[in-house]
């Protein structure tokens, strides 16, 4: 594996080939905040919460290290004015659906995000994908997946297979950041769970 | 639909998975909309996880999870025929069916549906019914037109 | 079946085709593109067969159903060759006059012919009228002179001789160059240079690699590459075999949009019939190159134009967009390289490779070379299809060209780039239209949508169309994409609805620089652009609908109010009839009066008020004037006798 050279806020790094930034990032302690990645689990690059800026051939842009391939005399910034502005706005947009997120309050405090600059939305799932990537990815059992898209996306269980899969292992209710996925589940078993005794009745 | 005709869809495209949305969309466009059974095997014979088809067969438009009615009303909101007015024609269809994009109304007479241009701009605002498209629509004449169907 | 095993034989297959055409023979063309269809043209087609039948003229004169030549507007369209006659809005009543009149006795049929707004004057060729003498139809004029079923004919027309020069006389190398050369860009909406796109890919060392059609042309009002797949779907087919034999790929694909029922079927028999000629397939025309193609369906997402949303959706996805860290002409389809071009930019090539790129770039700008297709839609004259060199100005497409603004409306603006992009202005009109010049002016290009606004058009609520659009649109997957756009739509809705606030644009806008610097793919980057162009150059509008709760184009719904004017209603009834609400008050003697609790503001009144009396107003930012007393509303007609 040839050795990578790169700079990360002013500090020197050093990375293999094939890591991304945030991973040569994190092997040299420097913090770049996250919600959607999760080591056991493919990047996703979904909540751009770790967004920085890298320079490259002279010129700069804004990417998200979790997915950006770490490359010879790169130089990245974790912070500035224009990250710290995004990352402050993407806060406030989640916490429209989520003011009561832990994690996503943590967050907010560090970047002076104000939970009540945008109205408040009826679902507070945020679409990290933890739940559905960790389903497919680790356990490979599938009971929960994506619907639809654009505002009108939403994670949704596949009754057939959660009703047999999920009380035995719930695994994924300790990577949701909302604790929407413990609802979605909760009203999937109550409304949606095949059960035996009612198709008998149905029957007869 | 019974699963006979269902295998022999899935077979013509060699059962691949990357066929997954050709071999739905030859489903959907004969039987008029996916029912679980038909997605549950193609899951099973494409060996695709549920929730891939579950995401599929609602992302993308051109699948129905629920029977339709027996004429799809298409109203074009395409920018050239939204300039020329397809709001009002939209409003007039919803009042005149009783019904709102996405829904069937209960006797499964019409189903309504927005699309984003149908492609006959220069005859907009445009909507679609059954294949036939009414252009050069005005709202007064939306009444008389969804008479005509039974 | 006759199968060309060589660039000889196909010339010799192609003399043999030519020299069986008579070419003073008769041939009536009718454009039997979805547009003229839908107006009526397979009744036309019918009539004339039927009549030709009757008149025992079977084998004087050929009729074909044809491409679309791009005249929508005034379909159905009929063109009579030798002599290229041009009839508008021919219907089948008007079958049999054309026959014994144009064909049987050479005379023109005066009422089907073109007249020129301006001059009054009467275009009997194609040639000479305005809409399309303006033009410089390099890429679309052969679509009226072919019926796109049949190869044949496209064979007729020199067909495949770009195919047959480039693996006869042109190394792989040496087409990779000339394309180059051309400094043709991409005619989907990015503009990348097509030859540096293909080098990539040709560089790389994977051994497969891919060509890929993007047929999905997903932006509303854009119609373009429809009515190239459609009319001539072999100029297609020929470019992505040239381009797959300079890349090294062996295998294409042509995603269409289902939406596109004619164009999948058109492209699926092409590829059919290609393939039984042996232009397609293994060992194509004996050179040892093979290449196979296959043709994939959308399935309803604006997102898979998108060109790696595009490839996941061939991997059996959901069309999610990639990041392009690593572009995808090294890693795309099934992380091979992959070159995906729009169909146009596809269409150009045999163009390039028969008449060389010097001759290419004798059109054009300086940074944007050759024509461009534009479909010309909205409140303008002459809707349709245009292919004109860029360079040309915006004014010289929408009034040359397009014929102005019906209805004696003014010109508002033009809106280019689909969802991605801009409104251009009246002060902008002598802009010449380049990939350069419409990114300045803060739109851009886009896939060749050109739509026309007039003063009726209400700049917020196209702002807020659009934005709504890709809130159904996106895929969903990142943040600042869907959450920011979720909250636009709320926001520019409310506007439009009389519910806007200080502090609103503002909010716009930060969301919208968020969108652009932190989006995953170009739909959230460029989501915002008609919003923001919209606020440069109408931000009166803007401000007009917040505070004073007015709409200046008197469109908007909530902020409306339909009045009639007393002094001008003359008590006809119509509106009293036709209003579905029953919110008119009146009589046959009685003024009428527009209940304002009851009124839906359908506009139905609006439209039926007699000309002549004009009596319904439009109302906004301002309370509606009080009825007048009743006995004022007493008409006292004059009487007849005298």
């Amino acid at each position: 594996m040839s050795e990578i050279h790169l700079q990360i806020d002013g500090k020197k790094v050093e990375a293999n080939e094939g890591m991304t930034v945030l991973e040569a990032a994190q092997s040299a302690d420097i913090f770049i905040p996250t919600l959607c990645h999760h080591e056991k689990l493919e990047p996703f690059g979904a909540c751009r919460i770790c967004t920085v800026e890298v320079e490259v051939r002279g010129r700069t842009k804004l990417v998200v290290s979790c997915v950006y391939p770490v490359e010879e005399n790169l130089v990245v910034r974790t912070r500035s004015e224009k990250i710290d502005r995004i990352r402050k706005t993407l806060l406030e947009l989640m916490l429209a659906h989520a003011p009561d997120s832990e994690q996503l309050q943590d967050l907010a405090g560090e970047y002076g995000a104000d939970k009540d600059r945008f109205e408040k939305e009826a679902s507070f799932c945020i679409h990290c994908g933890l739940c559905v990537r960790y389903c497919a990815e680790v356990k490979k059992k599938n009971a929960v997946g994506f619907v639809d898209r654009g505002i009108r996306k939403e994670i949704s269980f596949i009754p057939e297979i959660a009703s047999k899969e999920c009380n035995s292992c719930k695994e994924c209710f300790s990577l949701c950041p909302t604790s929407y996925l413990q609802a979605a589940f909760v009203l999937t078993e109550a409304l949606a769970f095949p059960r035996a005794s009612s198709q008998t009745a149905l029957k007869k | 639909m019974d699963i006979e005709r269902i295998d022999q869809i899935i077979d013509k495209h060699q059962g691949v998975a990357s066929s997954l949305i050709q071999i739905l969309l030859e489903i959907q466009s004969e039987n008029h909309w996916l029912p679980r059974e038909a997605i549950e095997r193609v899951s099973e014979k494409l060996h695709v996880p549920l929730s891939r088809i579950q995401h599929i067969s609602t992302f993308y438009k051109a699948f129905s999870l629920v029977p339709k009615g027996r004429h799809e009303i298409h109203v074009c909101m395409g920018t050239a025929c939204h300039v020329r007015g397809a709001m009002r024609v939209l409003d007039t269809v919803q009042d005149l069916t009783g019904i709102k994009p996405g829904e069937t109304d209960l006797d499964l007479k019409f189903s309504l549906e927005t699309v984003n241009c149908l492609g006959c701009c220069a005859l907009g605002p445009v909507m679609e019914i059954d294949g036939k498209i009414h252009g050069k629509l005005l709202p007064s004449e939306t009444a008389d037109v969804l008479k005509s169907y039974e | 079946m006759v199968r060309l095993n060589s660039p000889e034989e196909l010339e010799k297959f192609r003399q043999e085709i030519v020299s069986k055409k008579d070419t003073n023979k008769p041939c009536i063309s009718i454009c039997a593109g979805t547009g003229c269809l839908a107006s009526g043209a397979s009744e036309v087609i019918a009539a004339f067969k039927a009549e030709i039948k009757k008149q025992g003229l079977k084998t004087d004169v050929d009729t074909k159903g044809t491409g679309c030549p791009g005249f929508c507007e005034r379909g159905p369209v009929v063109v009579i060759y030798p002599e290229e006659i041009c009839y508008l809005g021919v219907t089948s009543e008007d079958v049999p006059e054309i026959i014994s009149q144009t064909i049987k006795e050479k005379k023109v049929v005066d009422r089907l012919l073109y007249v020129d707004p301006t001059t009054g004057e009467k275009a009997i060729h194609e040639y000479d009228i305005s809409f399309y003498k303006n033009q410089e139809r390099n890429v679309i004029c052969n679509n009226i002179k072919i019926d796109p079923k049949n190869i044949d004919d496209y064979l007729a027309i020199g067909g495949y001789s770009a195919l047959a020069k480039a693996f006869s006389r042109m190394t792989d190398e040496e087409v990779l160059s000339e394309v180059k050369k051309s400094n043709l860009r991409g005619r989907g909406g990015g503009g990348f240079p097509t030859g540096r796109k293909w080098e990539g890919s040709r560089n790389a060392p994977e051994k497969i690699k891919y060509v890929i059609v993007n047929a999905d042309e997903g932006d509303p009002g854009a119609f373009m590459d429809r009515g190239l797949l459609e009319g001539n779907p072999h100029s297609i087919l020929e470019g992505l075999i040239i381009g797959a034999y300079a890349i090294g790929s062996h295998e294409g694909y042509i995603y269409v949009r289902q939406e596109y029922p004619l164009a999948v079927e058109n492209i699926t028999l092409a590829i059919k019939q290609a393939d039984e000629y042996g232009l397609l397939g293994k060992n194509i025309l004996g050179s040892g190159f093979d290449f196979k193609v296959i043709v994939h369906q959308g399935a309803g997402a604006f997102v898979c134009g998108e060109s790696t949303a595009l490839m996941t959706a061939l991997e059996g996805r959901v069309g999610e967009p990639r990041p392009k860290y690593i572009h995808s002409n090294i890693s795309g389809l099934w992380n091979k390289p992959t070159v995906l071009n729009n169909v146009e930019t596809w269409a150009n090539v045999p163009l390039i490779i028969n008449k060389g790129a010097d001759w290419f770039n004798k059109f054009g700008t300086e940074g944007s070379k050759g024509t461009k297709i534009f479909s010309l839609v909205g409140k303008i004259t002459n809707t349709g299809l245009v292919e004109v060199p860029m360079g040309i100005t915006l004014k010289d497409i929408i009034y040359k060209i397009g014929g102005g603004i019906p209805g004696g409306k003014k010109f508002k603006a033009v809106q280019t780039g689909g969802p991605s992009g801009g409104c251009i202005p009246e002060e902008l009109l002598d802009l010449e239209v380049d990939f350069d010049e419409l990114t300045k002016a803060g739109s851009m290009m886009g896939s060749g949508g050109m739509i026309v606004m007039d003063e009726d058009t209400c700049m917020v609520d196209v702002a807020r169309y659009f934005i709504h659009f890709l809130t159904d649109e996106s895929c969903g997957k990142c943040l600042p994409c869907r959450e920011g756009l979720r909250q636009m739509d709320k926001i520019l809705t409310n506007i439009t609805k009389g519910k806007g606030k200080e502090g609103n644009i503002e909010l716009l806008e930060e969301l919208s620089k968020t969108a652009i610097e932190a989006s995953l793919c170009a739909l959230g980057k460029t989501a915002p652009n008609p919003f923001l162009s919209t606020l440069r150059y109408f931000r009166d509008e803007y401000e007009a609908h917040i505070r004073e709760k007015r709409c200046p184009a008197l469109s908007c719904k909530e902020l409306i109010s339909y009045y009639i004017d007393p002094d001008k209603c003359r008590a006809c009834m119509i509106c009293l009839k036709k209003c579905p609400a029953g919110a008119i008050d009146g009589g046959k003697n009685k003024i009428h009066v527009v209940d304002q609790e009851k009124c839906t503001k359908c506009g139905t009144c609006f439209e039926v008020c007699p000309s002549r009396f004009g009596a319904v107003k439009k109302i906004s930012g301002e309370p509606v004037p009080s009825p007048i007393p009743e006995e004022e509303r007493i008409m006292i007609r004059k009487s007849k006798e005298k």
